[in-house]
Formats: structure tokens, sequence, C-alpha cells
């Protein structure tokens, strides 16, 4: 019955289109690369910025424009039809950020905002501090030039 | 042309996110998590400046690149003030980016209402 039930289910479920997925995702992920480009040459022209500052201006700027479009309800649309192209960029961090903290708001500012913010992206923080501390000791000292 | 390698190298980055999605039927939250440590351990062999010198912001946009930063910060630190320095730098990249997301996403919370 088990069995059956399974087998039900994988015939009728429907195969990810992988070739369309794919080239969503590529596309998608490729117009916010070059949109950033974009941006940190713009800053530089504008400001005389160097540039790292430009680059991190840069970054500041995408997140903004997420935490906005996620505000006004249309990043969620957007993240549905590009699959990875939006939450592999920097967008996907800023959202999961913005929306868990505006899904925290009915249960007030300090326990729902803030203490739910990185329920999603908190995993990221952990993994890139531990790993980045551990690769970071052995190269310290094993590989110190 | 660097922003035709930025197209091509931050798509193919999301390319392999899709497919791990598609084929091992990960969740965003697993590869995000991953792919962060995969841009540190680029970095602990500074392949990841060869990667942003080619492509630029297709380098820094993905989220790989926020492991990057964290390593990288961390070791010019190190290299200051030993060992301790690992800690004390850690942040020092990837802080801007941080501070933004914790005010905007603040500041979206406690205007907007949510949807859906």
């Amino acid at each position: 019955m088990k069995k059956d039930y399974s087998g039900t289910i994988n015939k009728n479920t429907a195969k990810p289109s992988y070739f369309r997925n794919c080239l969503v995702a590529f596309i998608v992920g490729g117009t916010i690369g070059v949109f950033g480009q974009g941006l940190s040459d713009l800053y530089i022209y504008l400001f005389n910025m160097a540039r790292n500052d430009a680059n991190s201006l840069m970054l500041v700027t995408i997140i903004l424009l997420t935490a906005l479009a996620t505000g006004f309800g249309v990043f969620d649309s957007f993240g549905q039809f590009s699959g990875a192209g939006a939450f592999v960029p920097i967008t996907g961090f800023a959202n999961s950020m913005t929306s868990a903290a505006l899904e925290g708001r009915s249960e007030g500012v300090t326990l729902g905002i803030g203490a739910s913010m990185f329920k999603l992206a908190g995993s990221v923080i952990v993994f890139g501090v531990v790993s980045a501390y551990i690769l970071g000791a052995i190269r310290f000292l094993f590989f110190q030039s | 042309m660097i922003y035709l390698n930025a197209f091509i190298v931050a798509g193919l980055i999301c390319v392999i996110g899709q497919l791990l999605v598609d084929i091992f039927k990960l969740t965003p939250g697993h590869i995000t998590s991953w792919f962060v440590v995969l841009g540190a351990i680029l970095d602990s062999f500074d392949l990841y400046d060869n990667l942003i010198r080619f492509a630029g912001a297709g380098a820094l946009v993905p989220i790989t690149s926020f492991g990057h930063s964290l390593l990288h910060g961390a070791l010019a630190k190190a290299e200051e003030v030993g060992f301790i320095g690992i800690g004390m730098g850690m942040f020092s990249l990837t802080a801007s980016g941080i501070t933004a997301t914790i005010i905007f996403a603040f500041l979206v919370a406690i205007i907007f209402k949510p949807r859906g």
C-alpha cells in the first residue's frame, strides 16, 4: 500500500523542466551580475570612489532594492519565477531577512521582528563564520608565508 | 568585456544552484549555506580573487562572495595582529552588507504590512 502510494506520487508529480529552470536562472542571475557591475562603474564615475568602496555601495543598493521589493510584495513572484537566479545572489539573503522580519511583525517588535529576522539567513552567517574560522586558522598556522 | 564575464559567471553560479534544487531537491537554505562554505574554500586557495578580477560584480553578487569576504577580512587582520585577528577581522569586509540588510529589513518590517 505504501509502495503503491509513492509509486503513484512519482508518476503524477510533474517532472521539473531542467532546461527551462536553468535557462531562467542563468539569465536572471547573469542580469543581476551585470546590473551590479554597471552600478559599481556608475558609482566610480559619479563619486570618484575606489573600486572596493563602490562594490560595497553596489551591494548595499541591491540589498535596499530587494528589501523594498519584498515590502511591496513583488519579490515573491519574481523569486517563484526565477528560482536559483533570485536566491543565489545577495538578493536571496536580503529577501530572507526582510520576509522573516515582516512575518514576525505580528508578534511584536522585539520578539517578532528582532528575534525572527535571522531565522532563515542565520544559517548562512553561521556556516560562513565557522568555515572561514577553520580555514583561516589552518591557513594562518600552517601556510603563513 | 567585464560585463559579458559578469553575466556568464553570475549566471553559471545560479545554474549550479538551480541544478542542485532540481536534481537533489535541496532547499534554498541548504544551497546558500553550502555556497558560502564553497566561497570560503575557494578563497583559502586564493582562487576567488582571480574570479573577481575576471568577472567583477559577477563574482561579488552571488552569495559565494560572502564566504570569500569573511575569510579575506579574517586573514588580513590576522596578518596584522596574529591569531586573534581571525576573530577581529571576520566581519570587517561584510559589515556594510550585514548592517544594511538589518537596517533595511527592520525599516521595511516596521513600515510595510506582510502580504500573502
